[in-house]
C-alpha cells in the first residue's frame, strides 16, 4: 500500500528582506484510501506543503524527510515525483501557450505511465472522463489553461486526475473560486478517484464547504507553519462553527 | 487590436494605427526609393529603418566597403519543362519592374549586381513540381538579382534555399501576372557567420494570388525587406514567417504591404522563437491603405515566445489607414516568454524537461506550419525546428 510520509518538514522561501521559514515542523502520513483535509488560515502553509511536496523550485526544503513508499521524494525531480505518483492539482494551474489540452494529456498519461495509450482507448477514455466533467469535447482544442475560467480550470486539474490514477493526490484549494455546480462536479470527479481505493487524497483547503461533497477521513489544523490539531471529520464541524480564531490567536500553538 | 503581453524585460512591442492624410512610411524613411546607391546616405543607426539592426555585424554592406570576390555564392536553379531560366544583363527591362529599392543595402545590392537571374513561367503554365533555386554560400561576398515572373493565370511554386556561409545583398522580384498563382517558400538556414540583406518585391496582378513563406533559422545577422504591390484589384497575399533565433544571432523581418489599388487582401502571421542570449528578433509589418484602396481587407499578426533570459524582441506593427471605406484592418503583436511556472506545470504532470520545452514550441509552430500547405516544406521545418531546440539543450 502506498504511503506518503512527511516528517519534520522545515521550508523557506526568499522574500524581500531575506529568507522567511513557512514550514516549521510538519509530520502527516497519508495512505493510499484515505482521504486527509488540512485547513488553516489565509497565510499558515498550506499551499507552502502542497508546492513543496511537488517541488516547485521556489521552496527551499531545509529539514526533515519525504517518502513515498520509502523512496526519497526531496531527492527526485518534479517530473520523477509526478512519475512516482504523487498528483498536485493546482489552486492557480499554469497557461500553457501553443500546447493543446489534447496534446497535454496524452504527453503526460505518456510520461505516467511509461508508455504511449494506445490511441483508440485512449480517444474514448478521455472522452469519457470529460462528460463525466461536464466538459464540451472543444475543450480538448483549446490551449492548456488559456482563457479558462476558474471553473474550467479546476475541472482540467481534476481531469487529469482522473487520467493519470495517481497514488497520492495533493488537491491546493480546488474548491476556491467555485459555484455550488461546479463545486459538486468537481467533488464527485475526485469521489470517483478516491472510490477507487487506490489513491491517497490531501485535500487542502480554507472553507468547510468541500467536506460536505468529500468526506475526510482525518482533518488537520494549519496554523503557523505545522499541524495544530488533527481529528476525525467532526473537527471539520467544529470549525465550521468556532472559525480558526482559537488557532490563529495562538491558543494551540503549545 | 493591438495586444501586448508578457513582455520580457529589455523588448519592445508598440502598435500603432494611424489615420493619415499621407503615409508616415515613406516619409520616416532616411531617402525616397532609388536603384542608385549614392542617392541614400550612409547609415549610422539612428535612422528609424536601421535602428534595431547592429550595422557592426554587416560586413560593410551598408557603406560601400563590401565588395563582390567572385566567391560569394553559387546559385543552381532546377526547374521543370516550361520554365525558362536565363541569365541577364543590368538593362533587361524586366529588372526591378516589381520595386525600387528602399534602403541603402538593397540599392547596393542594385548597384553592384553584374549578371541576374530571371525566372519565367509563361502564361497559362500551371507547373506540378516546384521550381528550386539552392543558394549556396562559398564564403566570400555577393550581390544578386533575381526576378520571378508568372504570366497571366500561371501557377508556380517556388522554394529559395540559402545555405553555406556569405556575405549578400539582394534583390528578389516577384512578377505575378492577372490570375496568377505563385507560392514562395524563402529559407534562410545559414550557418553561424553568415550576413544576408534583402528585399522582396512582389507585384500581384489582377485577381493574382502571392502566398510567401520566410523561413529564418541561420545566419549571424539576417534583414530581410518582403514589400507587396498590387497591379490590379483582387489581389490576395499571405505573408508567412517563421524564425528561430538563437544566440547571438540578430534576424530582422521588416514587412510592408501597400495596398494601392481596391479590393485587395493581405494577411501576414510570422512567428518567432528566440533562445540564448543576445538573440534578437526583429518584426515590423508596415501596412497601408492609400486613399484609392476601398474595399481593403488586411491583417497582420506577429508572435514571439521567448524560451529563455537573455533574449530580445522589438515588435512593431504599423497600419496606416486613408480610407474608411475598408472590409477589415487589424493587427496584433504578442511576445510571451515559456517561464518557470509552465515548466512546473508540465513537469509536475510527469513531462521530463526536454520534452516539455519541445511540446511548447512545436505547438506554437504548428499552426503555422500547418498554413504552409507543402507537405514536404512542412516536415522539413518541423525537423529544423527539432534540430535547433536539440542544440539549445545540449
Amino acid at each position: 500500500m502506498a504511503t506518503l510520509e512527511i516528517r519534520d518538514l522545515h521550508v523557506t522561501v526568499e522574500v524581500e528582506n531575506g529568507t522567511k521559514e513557512i514550514l516549521k515542523g510538519v509530520d502527516l502520513t497519508v495512505k493510499q484510501g484515505e482521504t486527509h483535509a488540512i485547513m488553516g488560515p489565509n497565510g499558515s502553509g498550506k499551499s507552502t506543503l502542497a508546492y513543496s511536496l511537488a517541488g516547485h523550485p521556489k521552496y527551499t526544503i531545509t529539514g526533515g524527510t519525504v517518502t513515498l513508499d520509502g523512496e526519497d521524494v526531496l531527492e527526485m525531480s518534479v517530473d520523477e515525483r509526478a512519475r512516482a505518483g504523487l498528483f498536485l492539482a493546482m489552486q492557480y494551474p499554469v497557461e500553457v501557450p501553443g500546447v493543446s489540452v489534447s496534446n497535454f494529456l496524452r504527453t503526460s498519461a505518456t510520461a505516467i505511465r511509461g508508455e504511449a495509450p494506445k490511441l483508440r482507448t485512449w480517444v474514448k477514455e478521455v472522452r469519457e472522463a470529460m462528460e463525466r466533467l461536464n466538459m464540451d469535447p472543444a475543450f480538448a482544442e483549446r490551449n492548456v489553461n488559456e482563457g479558462f475560467s476558474g471553473g474550467e480550470k479546476k475541472r482540467h486539474e481534476i481531469l487529469q486526475l482522473e487520467l493519470l490514477k495517481p497514488k497520492i493526490a495533493v488537491l491546493d484549494e480546488t474548491d476556491s473560486g467555485l459555484d455550488v455546480d461546479a463545486l459538486r462536479v468537481v467533488s464527485e470527479g475526485v469521489n470517483r478517484v478516491r472510490e477507487s481505493g487506490e489513491v491517497g487524497t490531501l485535500l487542502i483547503t480554507h472553507y468547510t464547504r468541500i467536506l460536505r461533497y468529500i468526506k475526510p477521513d482525518h482533518v488537520h489544523v494549519f496554523s503557523g507553519g505545522r499541524i495544530v490539531e488533527s481529528g476525525g471529520a467532526e473537527l471539520a464541524d467544529k470549525l465550521e462553527e468556532e472559525g480558526y480564531e482559537a488557532y490563529t490567536k495562538g491558543g494551540a500553538s503549545a | 487590436m493591438a495586444e501586448a503581453q508578457n513582455i520580457p524585460v529589455g523588448s519592445t512591442t508598440t502598435g500603432s494605427i494611424a489615420v493619415a492624410a499621407e503615409s508616415t512610411v515613406a516619409t520616416r524613411m532616411s531617402a525616397p526609393p532609388s536603384f542608385d546607391v549614392t542617392d541614400f546616405p550612409v547609415p549610422h543607426g539612428r535612422e528609424e529603418e536601421w535602428r534595431f539592426t547592429p550595422l557592426e555585424r554587416l560586413r560593410g554592406l551598408h557603406d560601400g566597403t563590401a565588395v563582390a570576390d567572385g566567391n560569394g555564392v553559387k546559385v543552381d536553379i532546377q526547374a521543370p519543362e516550361g520554365v525558362v531560366v536565363e541569365a541577364v544583363g543590368r538593362d533587361d527591362a524586366r529588372l526591378g519592374k516589381a520595386g525600387i529599392p528602399v534602403d541603402r543595402v538593397a540599392a547596393q545590392a542594385y548597384s553592384a549586381f553584374e549578371k541576374a537571374s530571371v525566372v519565367t513561367v509563361p502564361k497559362e503554365t500551371v507547373l506540378t513540381e516546384p521550381i528550386r533555386i539552392a543558394v549556396h554560400g562559398e564564403g566570400g561576398t555577393a550581390f544578386g538579382h533575381q526576378v520571378i515572373e508568372l504570366g497571366a493565370f500561371a501557377e508556380a511554386v517556388v522554394v529559395i534555399d540559402h545555405t553555406g556561409d556569405a556575405v549578400l545583398a539582394a534583390n528578389v522580384d516577384y512578377l505575378l501576372g492577372d490570375g496568377a498563382k505563385l507560392t514562395v517558400v524563402c529559407v534562410q538556414d545559414w550557418d553561424d557567420k553568415a550576413v544576408h540583406v534583402a528585399q522582396h518585391n512582389a507585384l500581384v496582378g489582377r485577381d493574382a494570388s502571392f502566398k510567401s513563406v520566410v523561413v529564418t533559422f541561420g545566419g549571424d545577422v539576417v534583414r530581410l525587406h518582403p514589400r507587396v504591390r498590387y497591379a490590379g484589384p483582387g489581389g490576395e497575399a499571405e505573408l508567412f514567417g517563421l524564425y528561430f533565433t538563437d544566440q547571438g544571432q540578430h534576424q530582422e523581418h521588416r514587412l510592408l504591404v501597400d495596398h494601392n489599388v481596391p479590393h485587395c487582401k493581405s494577411n501576414a502571421v510570422y512567428k518567432g522563437a528566440l533562445q540564448g542570449d543576445d538573440a534578437h528578433a526583429v518584426w515590423i509589418g508596415d501596412v497601408l491603405i492609400e486613399a484609392a484602396a476601398e474595399g481593403t481587407d488586411t491583417y497582420e499578426m506577429n508572435r514571439n515566445l521567448v524560451l529563455t533570459d537573455g533574449a530580445r524582441v522589438d515588435s512593431v506593427p504599423n497600419l496606416e489607414i486613408e480610407t474608411g471605406e475598408i472590409v477589415g484592418a487589424g493587427h496584433a503583436s504578442a511576445t510571451g516568454r515559456f517561464d518557470d511556472e509552465q515548466l512546473f506545470y508540465l513537469m509536475a504532470r510527469g513531462i521530463p524537461e526536454h520534452d516539455a520545452r519541445r511540446l511548447v514550441v512545436r505547438g506554437f509552430f504548428a499552426e503555422l506550419v500547418q498554413q504552409i500547405g507543402l507537405p514536404d516544406i512542412e516536415e522539413r521545418l518541423i525537423a529544423k525546428i527539432e534540430e535547433e531546440l536539440e542544440a539549445a539543450v545540449a
